[in-house]
């Protein structure tokens, strides 16, 4: 090693993180920003600024520098590329040494790469487009706490997707009054029904109430119906202690499901409920509420596929995904291409889905896609399309907003699912031929009918997702 | 004029999971969904259960799953060879997928007189 002299003052960072000649190793983290640096700054530079300040870098140099091997634990700046149809916008492609980094940790993870750097005068906007978990970080993380596989087993379910339903009205009903709404939506056919996000423990409907009589709602569906049923019973909370206290609640009332929002309530609380889950073998579903703060402007922030690849690290059993058909409309590439995140072993790198590395999750278990937000019957065949058998379907107002109430709704929406499903089976494209088959099975379910002739007005979405199929 | 509701009333019924809520399967029904579990490239298997214990996860093998199956033919005789020898047993096909370690399709054929 040669000997380096401390020399005080101000240098570029290009001197030192720009190495265009780096080739990545395997076990290096590697990130994709989008980067809008001020203008006039050269992109040499500002990728390098980028890779300093999300690792080992400040804007002085140090003495104490010289004391380690910057060499080996510092960031580089080792690629640059245009964005297409954007002039003032590029990719800096950053490889982080993995020592960089504690183990088993996306909260380390994400405070280097997503901490000072954004708030930093040289950009103007900087966005973190995609991370590649190296397998050697990937083994050091707990993940799922069951999975998309034991899931299905423990539940009974095979060769569908599941079925599901948030209650509603979100906020005041009491707690038996929810029950109430539950186990209608349970016994009329729903797999799961799911706590909006927003039901914590306020006054209207404290936290063991609702446990409780929710509890009864799945024993007497489950009885009557023959068929395994879930609730997710949201123990979101004020702290980490009252956190797994409702938790160690669901569990003594012998339920198979628990829920957690994993932005809202912080990545040390979601990883420590994980391993909780895996512990005392309860599934997790977990809901994003604040995501769109974070991943929606398309040159700040932080894009959901790298939400729901730090989500799989940390755990989770179910994520929300969107629905690309329904009243939050997303793209149909992007979003194929984080669900593929969440529930392949391998994914391979894809421009065209927005996925700028290969992954590799080795044995980590996958996550259940979550479609849930403005969908109904009509939209079933273009759901289960898209979506495929690994995913719950949640309708929320396509269930309780039956006009015979919430388990004919319930009722419309099995029967719709398992006659596409089917329809699938036999090699039908269920997309183009959604009106025969719905129409169809509607034939021998008076629920399905009236839901379709409920929901009929939202025709035009209906066409809508019939092009999607040809594009 | 007596009242007359234009609310329908939906009642509970046990439903046996996948395909629970779809009419009986004609046997070119059944054949489809044979061919798309072969298709998969997954094993199909047989099993019953008598309905009181259909909620059980181990329902009883119909001899062992039909590894290499090709036949359609064979799996419909088979279905009804379980069927004939325990006819108060519901009867389910199971699709065995050996990379996931799980099942790819898992429906009632023949359901039980409980």
């Amino acid at each position: 090693m040669s000997v380096k002299t401390y020399d005080a003052g101000v240098k570029e960072y290009r001197d030192m993180y720009w190495t265009p000649d780096y080739v990545p190793l395997d076990t290096d983290l590697l990130a994709c920003f989008k980067v809008t640096g001020q203008p006039g700054v050269p992109r040499e530079e500002v990728a390098a600024a980028v890779a300093a300040e999300s690792s080992t870098g400040t804007w002085s140099t140090v003495w104490s520098e010289l004391l380690t091997d910057l060499e080996y634990y510092k960031g580089r700046a080792y690629r640059i590329e245009d964005v297409p149809g954007d002039k003032e916008s590029f990719y800096a492609f950053v490889a982080y040494p993995i020592d960089l980094f504690e183990e088993g940790s996306v909260v380390n993870v994400l405070t280097s790469l997503v901490g000072n750097v954004f708030g930093f005068k040289a950009l103007r906007h900087l966005r973190l487009e995609d991370i590649r978990f190296p397998i050697a970080y990937v083994k050091t993380c707990l993940g799922p706490p069951s999975g998309i596989q034991v899931e299905r087993d423990k539940m009974s379910k095979y060769g569908r997707p599941l079925l599901g339903c948030t209650i509603k009205p979100k906020l005041g009903l009491s707690a038996k009054n929810y029950g109430r709404a539950v186990y209608e939506c349970l016994r009329g056919g729903l797999d799961f029904t799911k706590d909006d996000e927003n039901v914590n423990s306020q006054p209207f409907m404290r936290w063991q109430n609702r446990f409780e009589f929710v509890a009864e709602a799945v024993a007497a569906s489950q009885a009557e119906t023959g068929e395994r049923k879930g609730h997710y019973l949201n123990v979101t909370a004020p702290d980490p202690e009252q956190m797994y206290e409702r938790a160690e609640f669901a569990k003594e009332l012998g339920q198979p499901i628990i829920m957690h929002d994993f932005l809202t309530g912080g990545f040390t609380a979601n990883t420590g409920l994980a391993k909780w889950c895996r512990k005392n073998g309860i599934l997790l579903h977990i809901h994003r509420a604040m995501h769109a703060v974070i991943d929606r402007h398309p040159k700040h922030g932080i894009h959901f596929r790298v939400l729901a690849k730090c989500l799989r690290l940390s755990g989770g059993d179910h994520l929300h995904t969107g629905t690309v058909v329904g009243k939050l409309e997303g793209d149909r590439g992007s979003t194929l291409g984080f669900v593929d995140l969440l529930r392949e072993s391998f994914i391979p790198e894809d421009r065209a889905r927005g996925i700028f590395f290969d992954q590799d999750w080795g044995s980590m278990p996958g996550v259940f896609a979550v479609a849930s937000g403005g969908i109904h019957v009509w939209h079933m065949p273009a759901l289960v399309t898209i979506f495929g058998d690994d995913s719950v379907l949640q309708f929320g107002g396509g269930t309780q907003g039956h006009p015979w109430g919430n388990a004919a709704g319930a009722a419309a929406n099995r029967v719709a699912l398992e006659a596409c499903v089917k329809a699938r089976n036999e090699g039908r494209e269920i997309e183009k031929e959604a009106r025969e088959v719905l129409s169809s099975a509607a034939k021998h379910s008076p629920e399905l009918a009236i839901a379709m002739e409920t929901w009929k007005e939202i025709k035009f979405e209906f066409e809508t997702v019939d092009k999607l199929d040809v594009g | 004029m007596p009242f007359q509701s234009t609310l329908g009333d939906y009642q509970t019924r046990p439903t046996l999971e996948t395909f629970g809520f779809l009419p009986a399967m004609s046997q070119e029904e059944i054949f489809d969904q044979i061919a798309y579990v072969i298709a998969q490239g997954w094993t199909p298997g047989i099993e019953h259960v008598h309905p009181t214990n259909a909620m059980n996860h181990y329902w009883t093998m119909w001899k062992l799953p039909f590894f290499g199956a090709a036949d359609l033919g064979q799996i419909v005789s088979e279905l009804e060879a379980c069927h004939r020898a325990y006819p108060d047993h519901h009867v389910r096909l199971t699709g065995y997928d050996n990379y996931t370690q799980s099942q790819g399709a898992c429906f009632v054929v023949f359901a039980g007189r409980g």
